[in-house]
């Protein structure tokens, strides 16, 4: 599988994304914001990071780069599309996911491992994950502190939509919610980082579990 | 313009003719403390900084050691205490963003950052603002710029109440081959400026930090720069595509005195001349005077030689990463660094004199304040009643107190390269693609050095090496940082030369030499000096970064052994003394380098050779305090032998049981192994010069003897507080301990 990574000015996981891709076992390809194409990419991942220097709000800028527009007609399309961090917080300004990521209500940049529950393992990002499993994950945002209006919450939780829910929450999040999909449940965005746990020479690969879950859902 | 009479006739006689305006800006610049090392150049040539794995020593932007297999690293540490001072934020961001940027010049990506950090007390309101600003300024930066912040240290004494100190570490991972330098070569090849606009922040910023910190500092605000990390990240991405793609002939920084110093540094290391076009300096704002552009200190730019043939590539690289690229001069064959405003010489300076800042050397006079501080008697101080509560006031300490609370608003796993988290001995690092990895520490002992300037620049360095030496790395470089108080006063100069002395003697024991690092003198306010406060950054390598130790307990039943010289200790200088008793006095033991050098290389090759992987230093607070961090980290208790308090007490104690808990000394470690290892274990604990079992680990409680018996969560409970609350105020329902 060719596995896309966005690289918008200021992205600083990009890197780290692309080498989880190849810890998946599977092909990188960068993706430059300045580009409108995605090079025929299976999956994309829209990493972390503080693109455009977070100036005005976090992911408000790189909504509007060149490679967004492919990206939002083949996330239209069904393709799997996994936002993390800073990308989440991309996906939702681009209106691909619901809700918005405010600071974290303790006022500090959070950087720290986090336990979180899969909620849903229907998604192509949480596939390969049992539903109700536990993980322990990084994270490390200062705005990851999810927010939607109680409509939009209650379809989400409905809907089945909530992806992951923390176990002990870090940053305020509704409903303690660390990650979530799409209508189409292709997009996920989520706080945590998997890529970061992507290899047992730094402790962890749990968050494979998830990387490699979009795998699952190509043989299906 | 921070030139005395004397140096403005010295100026006059290499001149040979009175200076402008702008010339004199440049002297001024260039001859400050910080840019020309006028008051310490003569002792630093004390510090040894030759060895096998040395690639480049001081002199270049940062200093480079062979890590093997092609590799190496670039690191350096630099103060930026009075910016921080005045604007905290800014400070501590900016000075993150100049160290970055002094390992870019090397051609090296920038992977790790630290920071040794030292403030007043929290419970003045001004202490609690510099701190809580400068660690978010620290993370700001660094954060956003995508390079893991994975260690550091801070300390808080009244000594540096109103006058913090913020050094940065940064560290670099760069082959062999690619090394940069700095040195300007080839005459008609272009001097190309990258990065950010030229505004008027931090104009005199160099001669701002060369001088005592009076209420007219706060007035020097605007000397302050103003720091933007996505410009910086963007500088970073380019010049390493500029460096991959070869387009490159050298590289330089703009640090303290801008264009001016960078420029006449290029210069005068490759014998050329460099003419600036002072015109063509991209402006962010209108008016500037040329002498303003040349010594402005506006972020996250630097200074590019190119072959001509080759500026077109370069600038259409910078326009992709969005930054600025611009031919501001060209290198010459005179050694002149000139400055033309629109076809009009405005200044003409020699980088040879430029850089030939005048040097003092002044005599070393044992200050009267010695003999007064070093008196101590045990005896002077009471043994208390229930050591219970003394270990918790220890452990909720602010200087012993969890970093937790600093450290998770530090993004310390981004570059996916971090193998050991914040809380161990040292910062690890693996090289991707490799099992070679790193380990880093930054280390100051203030109190110590104050209290015995020749043992406590000593111990600095036995600090670092110790706890390189606990994770299983073995150490190769030092960075330092040495902030000092005015060196025009003798007791500033006794502890400046004492202290390098002490470094010194200690690097060549450990065969680790100073490869970089910087001076800053006149950490002074109207409540007098700072300590005196060497920070050392010491690298060491892995060649398997899989075989290291920490410092938590990780298994209940391991046997736990203290190796090392414990008869020393001592309570002269120690924090139990100055935490419980307000004492800071006597003169603290050691070190004995030697035996400090011995015990660390046992203890490294027992974590190299996979049989110990639970290591720690006992450092501040003593034994039991090194004890309880161990517990606490693996979350798993400790059972003290039978008869062993009254051994530590009869023993290292001297009778005293304060003494044996809570003294320090050097060169001790503590290492946990299963049972069915004991035996390895003892025949490698022979080379030792003393060891002893202190206890079994198991169970939620820590228990001494009928000393001690607290359980782990009541100890977590004191020792992982916010360090950001206010003292005394109730925080989650338990009494925050100031």
């Amino acid at each position: 599988m060719r596995v896309g990574v966005t690289v918008f000015p200021g992205s600083n996981c990009d890197r780290d994304a692309l080498y989880a891709v190849e810890r998946m076992g599977e092909e990188p390809v960068e993706l430059w914001h300045a580009e409108a194409d995605l090079k025929g990419v299976d999956a994309v991942i829209v990493p972390g990071g503080f693109s455009y220097g977070d100036y005005l709000r976090p992911g408000a800028i790189a909504r509007f780069a060149g490679v967004m527009g492919p990206l939002e007609e083949f996330a239209n399309g069904g393709g799997p599309v996994l936002g993390v961090c800073n990308g989440f917080q991309v996906l939702c300004e681009a209106h691909l996911l619901p809700g918005a990521l405010l600071q974290n209500t303790h006022m500090r940049f959070v950087c720290d491992r986090v336990r979180v529950r899969v909620e849903t393992a229907n998604t192509p990002w949480t596939a390969g994950c049992e539903g109700g499993e536990e993980l322990t994950l990084p994270v490390a945002h200062n705005e990851g502190n999810f927010f939607a209006d109680a409509e939009t919450l209650a379809r989400l939780e409905d809907e089945d939509r909530v992806v992951l829910r923390y176990v002990g929450n870090p940053n305020g999040s509704a409903n303690d919610i660390a990650g979530v999909c799409s209508e189409g449940r292709n997009v996920v965005g989520l706080m945590p980082h998997p890529e970061r746990v992507s290899d047992p020479a730094l402790g962890s690969d749990e968050g494979l579990k998830i990387l490699r879950s979009v795998l699952v859902g190509a043989t299906l | 313009m921070g030139l005395s009479g004397a140096e403005y006739e010295r100026i006059l006689g290499l001149m040979g003719r009175e200076p402008n305006y702008l010339e004199l800006s440049l002297f001024s610049v260039m001859w400050s403390e910080h840019c020309g090392y006028k008051n310490s150049r003569p002792l630093l040539r004390r510090f040894p900084n030759e060895g096998p794995r040395v690639l480049q020593g001081p002199g270049e932007n940062a200093g480079v050691v062979s890590l093997g297999d092609g590799w190496a690293l670039a690191f350096k540490m630099e103060s930026h205490n009075h910016p921080s001072a005045v604007e905290p934020y800014e400070g501590a961001a900016t000075g993150v963003g100049g160290i970055i940027r002094d390992i870019l010049a090397m051609g090296a990506r920038p992977v790790a950052l630290l920071d040794s950090l030292r403030f007043g007390p929290l419970d003045e309101e001004r202490n609690r603002y510099l701190f809580r600003e400068v660690v978010r300024g620290i993370g700001g930066y660094g954060n956003a710029v995508g390079v893991p912040t994975v260690g550091g240290e801070v300390e808080f004494s009244p000594a540096y109440s109103g006058n913090p100190l913020v050094n940065a570490m940064c560290v670099g991972l760069i082959r062999v081959d690619d090394l940069m330098r700095s040195r300007a070569t080839g005459e008609g090849n272009a001097v190309v400026l990258l990065g950010s606009k030229t505004g008027r922040d931090g104009i005199h910023g160099a001669t701002f930090a060369s001088d005592e910190l009076t209420e007219e500092s706060e007035s020097k605000r605007s000397n302050v720069q103003v720091g933007d990390p996505f410009a910086e990240k963007m500088l970073i991405e380019c010049c390493l595509e500029l460096l991959g793609q070869d387009l490159l002939v050298s590289l330089q920084d703009l640090g303290a005195a801008g264009i001016t110093s960078s420029a006449s540094e290029m210069a005068a290391g490759g014998g050329v001349g460099i003419d600036i076009e002072v015109e063509k300096v991209p402006r962010r704002e209108a008016g500037m005077e040329p002498w303003e552009v040349m010594i402005s200190e506006s972020q996250e730019r630097m200074l590019a030689v190119v072959e001509p043939e080759r500026v077109e590539e370069a600038l259409a690289l910078a326009e992709r990463y969005g930054i600025g690229g611009t031919v501001v001069g060209r290198v010459a064959g005179h050694g002149d660094l000139r400055v033309v405003d629109n076809g009009e010489v405005v200044g003409t300076v020699s980088a040879e004199h430029l850089a030939d800042a005048p040097a003092y050397e002044r005599e070393v006079l044992r200050p009267a304040y010695l003999d007064e501080v070093q008196k101590f008697e045990v005896a002077e101080i009471p043994e208390p009643g229930d050591y219970n509560e003394v270990l918790l006031s220890i452990l909720s300490h602010p200087n012993l107190r969890s970093r937790r609370s600093i450290y998770n608003q530090y993004d310390h796993q981004v570059g996916t390269n971090t193998v050991v988290l914040p809380g161990a001995d040292a910062a690890v690092m693996r090289i991707k693609g490799t099992r070679r990895g790193f380990a880093v520490t930054t280390d100051g002992r203030g109190r110590h050095c104050y209290l015995d300037p020749r043992g406590g620049g000593a111990a600095t360095v036995a600090e670092a090496y110790r706890n390189l030496s606990c994770v299983g790395a073995e150490p190769v470089a030092v960075t330092d940082c040495l902030n000092f108080g005015s060196p025009e006063k003798p007791a500033g100069y006794y502890q400046l030369a004492e202290c390098i002395e002490g470094m010194s003697e200690a690097c060549e024991v450990f065969g680790t030499p100073v490869v970089s690092g910087n001076v800053s003198l006149f950490n002074e306010t109207d409540r007098g000096p700072i300590y005196p406060t060497p920070t050392v950054g010491m690298v060491g390598v892995f060649e398997d970064v899989g075989r290291h130790a920490t410092p938590g307990f990780k298994r209940g039943g391991d046997m736990v052994v203290v190796i090392g010289g414990s008869s020393r200790v001592s309570l002269a200088g120690s924090e139990y003394a100055e935490i419980v008793h307000g004492r800071v006095a006597g003169r603290p033991p050691g070190p004995d380098l030697a035996s400090e050098k011995k015990t660390a290389d046992l203890v490294r090759e027992m974590v190299r050779s996979g049989l110990v992987d639970t290591a720690h230093d006992v450092s501040g607070g003593g034994e039991i305090v090194a004890v309880a961090e161990m517990a606490l980290a693996g979350g798993l208790g400790i059972e003290y032998e039978e008869g062993e308090l009254e051994r530590m007490t009869e023993g290292q104690g001297g009778g005293r049981r304060d003494v044996a808990l809570f003294g320090e000394s050097g060169d001790t470690f503590l290492v946990a192994v299963p049972q069915e290892r004991w035996e390895e274990l003892e025949d490698a604990l022979s080379r030792a010069a003393g060891y002893d079992l202190i206890g079994t680990v198991g169970g939620d409680r820590i228990r001494v003897g009928d000393a001690i018996d607290l359980k782990l969560s009541d100890l977590r409970r004191a020792h992982e507080q916010d360090l950001f609350g206010i003292p005394g105020e109730v925080v989650g329902g338990s009494e925050a301990v100031g």
